[in-house]
C-alpha cells in the first residue's frame, strides 16, 4: 500500500514537471550558452556559462523581459571546434533562442560564424581578441587588438622602457594575427627587426625550460627585455612555473600576459609571479561600488566566497546588460529589429565607465595594466585616460587599415575607403 | 655616475648600515616625527614619488628603516583608513591583519582587512627598494643573503655603494663574497680615469662568466658615430676585446652543457613513462592503451595526498610516491583479473579493451575532481635552480626527477635481476608453458607483472604532477610518446628504453632552438619511422627464443 502511494506521488510530481514546463515554455524567453563545460577550455569556459545563468537569475527576479521570464538553453561544445557549429545550429534551428552568449577560442567563433549569418542569430562574444573581424550577427564585447595589446606595449615601451621584445604565443590563429599587428607596430616604432624574437608553442605545452632559457639569454643584451605572451589555455601554469625556477623575476624581464587572469591564476602559487603583467579592461581588484555589488552577487550565485571574477564574466555582464536594454528598445527579441537598436545603446561598465555599442559592433572600454600581487590579484599600475573605440580593423596591417566596418550607415563590415566597395565578411 | 666624493651621503649610510646590527627600538627621538611625516607621504604618492620618499627614508637613519623598506617591499605596508595612520603588517593573508607600529616595531593590535588600504609597488619601485634594502642585508650573517645583496649593489653603483662595498670587502671573510664583491668593484673601476687601474679591473672581470659583466665589457669597444672608442686607450682596448672573447668561449660551453641537460631531464620523462610501459608491453605483450591514464592517477594521488597534509607539502611528494605506486599499481592488477587476461594473445582486443578502460578512467576522475585542471604544489626544495656559475644554472625540479629516473630505473632492474618475482616474471615471459610445467603460478606472475608496470606509470604520474597540469587528459598526452620510446629502444628492454628515451630527448632539444617545437617533435618522429623501416625491432632487440615467439 505504502509502496503504491509513492508511486502514485512520484507519477504525479512527474507530471507536475511535465506540465510546468510547457506551461512555462509558452512564455519564456530563451537565451542559448554555448560555452565548453569539458575539454581543455572547460577551465575558463565554465565560469562564463556560470555568470550568464546568474544574470538571467537576476533577471528572472526583476520580472523577466517584456512580462516573459528568461529560459537558459546549455549545450555543451567540448572544447571541440567543429562541434561548436553544429551545437550553435541546434540553438539556432530547434530550440529558436533569441540569443546565444558563447565562445571563447577565435577557432570556435570562426567556426560558428557561418551558422549565425545563415541562420540570422545573435551572438554575444566576451573575450578578447584578434580583430580583423566584424559579422553582422555578432557583438564583441571583449577587446580589439587596440584595447588591449597596443595599450600594453605602448606602456612598457613609454612606462618601463623596454627595448627588446619576446612575442610568444600558442599556435592558433589569435597569438598569430595578434603578434602580426604588435611586430608591424613595433618596427613602425623604430624597434630593429633583431630586437623582435617571435615563438610559438603547441595547446597545452609544458616543457618550458629550453625556450624559457632561450629569452633570458635574449633578455640578457644590455636592453631591457620584456615578454608579450599570448600563450593561452593551461599552457601558461608550466611556463610561469619554470619562470620562477629559472629566477625570471618581473623586475629583470617582465611578462606581460593577455589570456592571464585571476580564474588562471587562482589555480597557481603567484608569489614567484608577482609583478608580471597582465592587460585587461577589468580587474576584480577595482575598487568601485558596482563591481563590489558583483563580486558579491557572484559568490551569493556560486555559492563559495572564494570564487575569482575576470574580465571575460564582464564583458558577459556588459553583453546581457546591452542586449536587455536593446529588446526593451526594440520591444521584441526579433533579432532584426534587436539589431538594428543595438548601436548606441549604451549600459554601465563595472569600473566606471560606460559601454556602448558601437557601429562595428565593438564597444567602448578602458584599458588597464595589472601587475600580478602575491594573492592573485592585480594591482592597477596603469590606465587608459578615457575609453577606448574597438576597432575592428587594425591600422598597423597593411592590407586592413584602409578596411572600416560600419553596420549603421554602410551596412558592411568590411568596407575598402580606397576601392570604395564592400568585399564580404571574410577578410583575408 | 659622478666621481666625486659625496662623503655626507655614505657616511650616512654606514651608519644605516651599523644600525642594522644594533637594532634599537622604543624611545621617541625627534628624529621620529619627520620620519612619520614622510611615511605619510607613501599613501598618496606615485610610483615614481613613492620611489624617492623610500630614498629620503633610507637616508633618514632611522632603526625602523629597513624593517619598513622590506615590509613595503613585500607589499606589507598598509594604512588605516580612519585615521590615516601607517602600519606594517605581519602576514598580508591573515584576517583580521596583525599591526606593528612603524616606530617602535610593538604589536598594534588588529584590524579587518576592509579597514585598511595596501601601500602598492610596482616593478620600478621594487628594484629601487631592493637596492636600498640590499644596504642592510651587507651586514646580515647568512653568505647567501649578503652575496644577493652585493649582486643588487653591483647593479646600480653610485659612490655610495661601491664605498659600502670597499668597506665590506675588508671584513668580508667568505670567498664566494669576496669575490662577487671584487668584480662589483671591478666595473666600478671601469669607469675610473687611471688606465692602469682599468686594465687591472678588466683582468678580473674576465674571470667572470656573467653576462651583465660581458655586457659591460663590450660597451668599451662601441664605437660612437664620429669614429672614437667608448674606451680611449688602445691597451685597455684590446684587453678589452680578449676578455670579451674569452666570457664568450666560457658562456658558449656552459650553455652547450645546458642544452644536454635539458636533454637529459626531457629524456628522464620520457624514460619514466616509457618504464611501465616497457614491462607490460614489452614483457608481456599486452599494448595497454589505459597506461597514461595510470599515470593521471598517480598525479591525482599526488594531489590527494597534498590536500590530506595540508601542512607538509615538503614532505607530501616522498608519501605520494609509495601511495601512487599502490593506487595505480592495484588499478593495474584490477585491470588484469577482469578484463586482460581473458584477452591474452588477441592483441586488438586488448587494445580496444584497454582503450575504453582509458575512457572510463578518465571520466571516472572527471566525476570525482571535476574537468578543472587541480594544482599540485611545489615543494620549496624543488623550485629555484642550483647555480653553479654566472653561466649555468640547473633548475631543482628537472635535477631531482633526472636522479629518480634513475633510481627508479635501478630498482626495476634490481627487481627484474636479483628476485624471486623477477625471475619469475623473466621465466614466464622466455616460455610460458615451461615455466607452468615448473610449478609457477603464471597467473599469478601476469598479475604481478602488471600490477608492477602500473605501478611504476603511477610513479612516473607523481613526477608529472611536478611538471605539467594534473587533470583528466594529462595521460594522452603522455602515451604516444611513451609507445615510441619502448618501440625505439626495443620492446621488452629496459636499458633499451633507457637509451632510447635519453637520445630521443636529447635529439629534441638539439633541434629545438633552430626548428620550434612543433618541427622538432616532427623530425623527431620522421626519423624515428626511419630508423624502425631499417631496424624493425629497435635499438636492443630481444635475441634467442624468446624473440622467435613474439
Amino acid at each position: 500500500m505504502k509502496r503504491k502511494s509513492m508511486l502514485v506521488a512520484a507519477w504525479l510530481l512527474a507530471a507536475a514537471m511535465v506540465f510546468s514546463n510547457v506551461a512555462a515554455a509558452q512564455n519564456t524567453i530563451k537565451v542559448g550558452i554555448l560555452h565548453s563545460l569539458s575539454g581543455t577550455m572547460a577551465i575558463s569556459e565554465t565560469t562564463l556559462k556560470d555568470t550568464i545563468l546568474m544574470m538571467i537569475d537576476a533577471q528572472n527576479k526583476k520580472g523577466g523581459l517584456l512580462g516573459k521570464k528568461l529560459e537558459a538553453v546549455v549545450v555543451d561544445p567540448a572544447s571541440n571546434w567543429p562541434l561548436f557549429a553544429e551545437k550553435a545550429a541546434q540553438l539556432l534551428e530547434k530550440d529558436k533562442v533569441a540569443v546565444v552568449f558563447g565562445c571563447w577560442t577565435s577557432v570556435s567563433r570562426k567556426s560558428v560564424l557561418p551558422v549565425f549569418e545563415k541562420d540570422d542569430g545573435l551572438l554575444f562574444y566576451p573575450v578578447q581578441y584578434e580583430g580583423e573581424e566584424s559579422s553582422k550577427n555578432v557583438i564583441y564585447t571583449g577587446a580589439a587588438p587596440n584595447q588591449q595589446a597596443i595599450p600594453a606595449v605602448d606602456y612598457l615601451m613609454k612606462d618601463v622602457g623596454v627595448k627588446r621584445w619576446v612575442l610568444e604565443g600558442t599556435d592558433y590563429v589569435y597569438p598569430r594575427t595578434t603578434n602580426k599587428i604588435l611586430e608591424a607596430y613595433l618596427l613602425a616604432k623604430g624597434v630593429k627587426h633583431e630586437d623582435i624574437s617571435i615563438n610559438y608553442t603547441p595547446f597545452g605545452y609544458s616543457d618550458w625550460q629550453a625556450r624559457v632559457a632561450a629569452i633570458k639569454k635574449f633578455g640578457s643584451a644590455g636592453k631591457k627585455t620584456a615578454v608579450v605572451s599570448t600563450i593561452n589555455g593551461d599552457a601558461n601554469v608550466p611556463f610561469y612555473k619554470e619562470l620562477g625556477n629559472q629566477k625570471i623575476s618581473a623586475e629583470n624581464i617582465p611578462v606581460i600576459a593577455f589570456s592571464v587572469g585571476e580564474e588562471e591564476l587562482s589555480g597557481l602559487d603567484a608569489k614567484p609571479l608577482v609583478g608580471h603583467l597582465a592587460a585587461w579592461n577589468y580587474f576584480e581588484s577595482i575598487n568601485t561600488p558596482a563591481n563590489k555589488a558583483f563580486i558579491a552577487q557572484w559568490h551569493a550565485f556560486i555559492k563559495n566566497p572564494k570564487r575569482t571574477t575576470n574580465d571575460p564574466m564582464e564583458a558577459h555582464y556588459i553583453g546581457f546588460n546591452l542586449w536587455v536594454k536593446a529588446v526593451q528598445k526594440a520591444g521584441t527579441t526579433d533579432v532584426e529589429k534587436v539589431l538594428a537598436a543595438l548601436p548606441g545603446t549604451e549600459t554601465p561598465n563595472l569600473t566606471g565607465g560606460i559601454a556602448k555599442v558601437l557601429p562595428n559592433h565593438h564597444i567602448t572600454k578602458p584599458v588597464y595594466i595589472g601587475e600580478v600581487r602575491a594573492d592573485g590579484q592585480f594591482n592597477v599600475v596603469s590606465k587608459s585616460p578615457g575609453l577606448v573605440a574597438g576597432d575592428a580593423w587594425s591600422d598597423y596591417l597593411p592590407g586592413s587599415k584602409d578596411i572600416d566596418a560600419d553596420w549603421v550607415t554602410l551596412k558592411c563590415g568590411n568596407y575598402n575607403r580606397v576601392t570604395k566597395k564592400c568585399s564580404g565578411q571574410n577578410y583575408k | 655616475m659622478q666621481r666625486l666624493p659625496r662623503g655626507g651621503q655614505w657616511l650616512l649610510a654606514l651608519l644605516l648600515a651599523l644600525a642594522s646590527v644594533f637594532p634599537v627600538s622604543g624611545g621617541q627621538s625627534p628624529n621620529d616625527a619627520s620620519f612619520l611625516a614622510t611615511l605619510g607621504e607613501l599613501r598618496e604618492a606615485s610610483y615614481s614619488d613613492k620611489a624617492s620618499i623610500a630614498e629620503r627614508l633610507g637616508q633618514t637613519g632611522h632603526p625602523s628603516v629597513r624593517a619598513v623598506l622590506t615590509a613595503l617591499l613585500q607589499d606589507r605596508l598598509y594604512f588605516r583608513n580612519s585615521d590615516q595612520k601607517v602600519f606594517i603588517v605581519k602576514a598580508a593573508d591573515a584576517d583580521p591583519l596583525n599591526l606593528i607600529d612603524p616606530i617602535s616595531l610593538k604589536d598594534a593590535g588588529t584590524a579587518s582587512a576592509d579597514a585598511l588600504t595596501q601601500i602598492g609597488t610596482n616593478n620600478g619601485l621594487r628594484s629601487t627598494l631592493r637596492t636600498i634594502v640590499a644596504h642592510f642585508a651587507l651586514a646580515s650573517p647568512d653568505a647567501a643573503v649578503r652575496l644577493d645583496a652585493v649582486r643588487e649593489m653591483s647593479r646600480s653603483l653610485d659612490d655610495a655603494n661601491v664605498a659600502l662595498l670597499r668597506q665590506r670587502l675588508s671584513a668580508e671573510t667568505n670567498s664566494g663574497v669576496r669575490k662577487e664583491i671584487n668584480i662589483g668593484l671591478a666595473l666600478a673601476a671601469l669607469d675610473g680615469s687611471d688606465s692602469k687601474a682599468r686594465l687591472e679591473a678588466i683582468a678580473t672581470l674576465s674571470q667572470s662568466v656573467e653576462q651583465d659583466v660581458r655586457n659591460r665589457l663590450a660597451l668599451l669597444l662601441d664605437k660612437a658615430p664620429d669614429g672614437s672608442f667608448a674606451e680611449s686607450d688602445p691597451k685597455v682596448r684590446q684587453a678589452a676585446a680578449a676578455a670579451v672573447q674569452t666570457i664568450d668561449q666560457w658562456r658558449s660551453f656552459y650553455s652547450g652543457i645546458e642544452t644536454l641537460f635539458f636533454g637529459l631531464s626531457v629524456g628522464s620523462v620520457l624514460v619514466l613513462i616509457a618504464i611501465g610501459l616497457s614491462i607490460t608491453f614489452g614483457v608481456m605483450g599486452v599494448i595497454n592503451m589505459a597506461h597514461g591514464e595510470l599515470m593521471m592517477l598517480g598525479a591525482y594521488t599526488t594531489y590527494v595526498v597534498q590536500t590530506a597534509m595540508p601542512g607538509h607539502i615538503g614532505i607530501s611528494i616522498l608519501v605520494a610516491i609509495p601511495a601512487a605506486f599502490i593506487v595505480a599499481g592495484l588499478t593495474g592488477v584490477g585491470m588484469e583479473r577482469t578484463i586482460i587476461r581473458f584477452l591474452y594473445g588477441r592483441p586488438l582486443e586488448t587494445l580496444l579493451a584497454t582503450f575504453g578502460v582509458s575512457l572510463i578512467l578518465q571520466q571516472t576522475v572527471r566525476s570525482i575532481f571535476s574537468a578543472l585542471n587541480r594544482s599540485v604544489v611545489t615543494p620549496d626544495w624543488m623550485s629555484g635552480e642550483l647555480r653553479l656559475n654566472g653561466a649555468l644554472g640547473i633548475t631543482y625540479n628537472r635535477l631531482y626527477i633526472v636522479i629518480f629516473t634513475l633510481i627508479v630505473f635501478s630498482l626495476i632492474l634490481l627487481v627484474l635481476k636479483r628476485t624471486r618475482i623477477g625471475l619469475d616474471i623473466r621465466a614466464v615471459s622466455q616460455n610460458r608453458a615451461m615455466a607452468k610445467a615448473m610449478g609457477i603460478r603464471t597467473e599469478w606472475v601476469d598479475a604481478m607483472t602488471f600490477g608492477l608496470g602500473s605501478g611504476i606509470a603511477g610513479v612516473a604520474g607523481v613526477a608529472l604532477s611536478q611538471l605539467t597540469n594534473v587533470g583528466p587528459n594529462l595521460g594522452q598526452s603522455y602515451i604516444i610518446d611513451s609507445f615510441l620510446v619502448v618501440v625505439f629502444g626495443g620492446v621488452g628492454n629496459l636499458w633499451g628504453s633507457l637509451i632510447g628515451g635519453m637520445s630521443m630527448g636529447i635529439v629534441n632539444q638539439l633541434l629545438e632552438p633552430y626548428a620550434g617545437a612543433v618541427l622538432a617533435k616532427i623530425f623527431v618522429l620522421v626519423g624515428l619511422i626511419l630508423f624502425i623501416q631499417a631496424r624493425p625491432l629497435g635499438l636492443f632487440p630481444q635475441t634467442g627464443r624468446a624473440a622467435e615467439d613474439k
